[in-house]
């Protein structure tokens, strides 16, 4: 039986990690390879970067990370933040990336996923989509949650999956940051239209939040930040919790 | 000994490097190469493949005498051979991932889409699935049966003679997840990407 993905997210800054986890055994604790290796270590089933650079020229500073987490991570490992062309993820793969997220360049320009899926494969193409709900809809916002483009994510979502994209990264715009959980409104719907597997993602505070993004929201994988980073859970933990629950786990 | 890792541009290889790498520390020498001799005078070969059915077969026919180079080292000479993903699926003899496409015909049986019954399965197949152990494999030496390994694909291998399957996986029904033919080894899930039992794997693939 395929089991039900937990995925810690990293945010990368200047090839430093931000919010990191509070380990006192770390050496190193803004080292974003050695925090990878603690979660893979720990059971997760993928890593999740996001290079959250701002300035152009310290972006290359992701490319090392990649390199340097490839060579000791035997995880999957997903990079996005900032992939613009089909040229950085052939880079970011390259560099040992196993996916690629991408999200404003999708909305700018789909082609991005239509020619990047074809030439490196589905597998390695996931779309980020940041929704944010208006009245009964739910509107794709891009540039890290700054522009609102009006684009109703739902078909959206559904127009990325005939583009070629393997799998979707949905992040609740309204949840991110609160720990109040998934917009679990928002994966069902996408989860019942599109065939290929969601990723959920913005607004963990606790486990049954991630128990509630499989059940209620049909995710395929649950993707949180914070309650890994500040060690409030491990990954451990947080798989037996949903192995308590019924959720097929890889423990 | 030698291993090469069979650079044909088919997509993302990275990993795979890697994890032969890693396992393979001082002992082992692990090329990555299209090169014809080198290909020949490796001690085991490794034949990823990443993609589809179609653009990986294209890709091996783009480089002019890999393919004979390949099924020398494999069926002629019976040297190990172990192929990953689509590179087990290439083992067969026709593909129908785009369109219909002839294989390397090294096992009988063909590759098609997995059955998700209407949608109720996704796909693709993402994520940790459990191989289910039919038969003693090599490379399956101190693996436990229900391992879990990382999959990620859409199309399944079916092979003629179900002697040759090593192990299935359970996802809409009972998937080929490995094979073993005398020589010539493949996974269908990413070993290179299935934490350290993955890296066992590999290991029992080189010390052959």
């Amino acid at each position: 039986m395929l089991k039900n993905r937990i995925i810690p997210c990293l945010d990368v800054k200047n090839g430093r990690v931000v919010k990191g986890i509070n380990f006192v055994d770390l050496k190193d604790a803004g080292d974003p390879v050695e925090q990878a290796k603690i979660y893979s270590d720990g059971g997760a089933d993928e890593i999740c970067f996001l290079d959250i650079t701002a300035s152009n020229e310290n972006r290359n500073t992701i490319y090392d990370v990649v390199k340097r987490t490839s060579k000791k991570c035997f995880v999957p490992l997903t990079v996005g933040g900032g992939v613009r062309s089909v040229d950085d993820i052939n880079k970011l793969l390259n560099y040992g990336a196993d996916k690629v997220s991408i999200n404003t360049a999708a909305v700018q320009n789909p082609e991005v996923i239509i020619e990047s899926s074809k030439k490196f494969g589905s597998q390695c193409i996931v779309v980020a989509i940041d929704a944010k709900k208006k009245g009964d809809k739910w509107e794709v916002f891009t540039h890290g949650g700054r522009n609102n483009t009006s684009i109703n994510a739902i078909e959206f979502a559904k127009k990325m999956e005939d583009s070629g994209a393997g799998e979707l990264l949905i992040t609740s715009m309204d949840r991110d940051g609160t720990q109040i959980g998934y917009d679990n409104d928002l994966m069902f719907k996408i989860s019942s239209i599109i065939n290929i597997p969601v990723i959920a993602s913005g607004g963990v505070g606790n486990l049954d939040h991630l128990v509630d993004g499989i059940k209620l929201g049909n995710a395929s994988a649950v993707l949180a930040a914070s309650i890994f980073h500040y060690g409030t859970h491990s990954i451990q933990e947080a798989k037996q919790y949903l192995d308590s629950k019924g959720i097929p786990v890889r423990i | 000994m030698n291993v090469t890792i069979v650079d044909y541009n088919s997509g993302n290889i990275s990993s795979v490097i890697n994890s032969f790498k890693e396992v393979a520390k001082d002992k082992v020498n692990i090329e990555v190469s299209s090169d014809l001799n080198k290909i020949k005078s490796s001690d085991k070969v490794v034949l990823p493949g990443q993609g589809s059915f179609k653009s990986c077969i294209d890709a091996l026919n783009g480089i002019s005498g890999l393919v004979d180079s390949l099924t020398e080292f494999a069926i002629n000479n019976k040297k190990p051979l172990l192929g990953i993903c689509v590179g087990l699926q290439m083992f067969a003899e026709i593909g129908y991932e785009e369109t219909e496409t002839k294989g390397l015909g090294w096992i009988s049986g063909k590759v098609s889409k997995i059955d998700n019954q209407n949608g109720k399965y996704k796909l693709p197949h993402i994520g940790w699935n459990q191989i289910n152990i039919l038969k003693d494999s090599k490379i399956f030496k101190e693996i436990k049966n229900n391992s879990h390994m990382y999959f990620v694909h859409s199309y399944e291998f079916i092979p003629e003679d179900k002697k040759v399957i090593s192990s299935t996986t359970d996802y809409s029904s009972n998937i080929v997840c490995s094979v073993e033919k005398e020589n010539i080894f493949g996974t269908q899930f990413h070993p290179e990407k299935s934490d350290k039992i993955g890296l066992k794997i590999i290991e029992n693939f080189i010390k052959l």
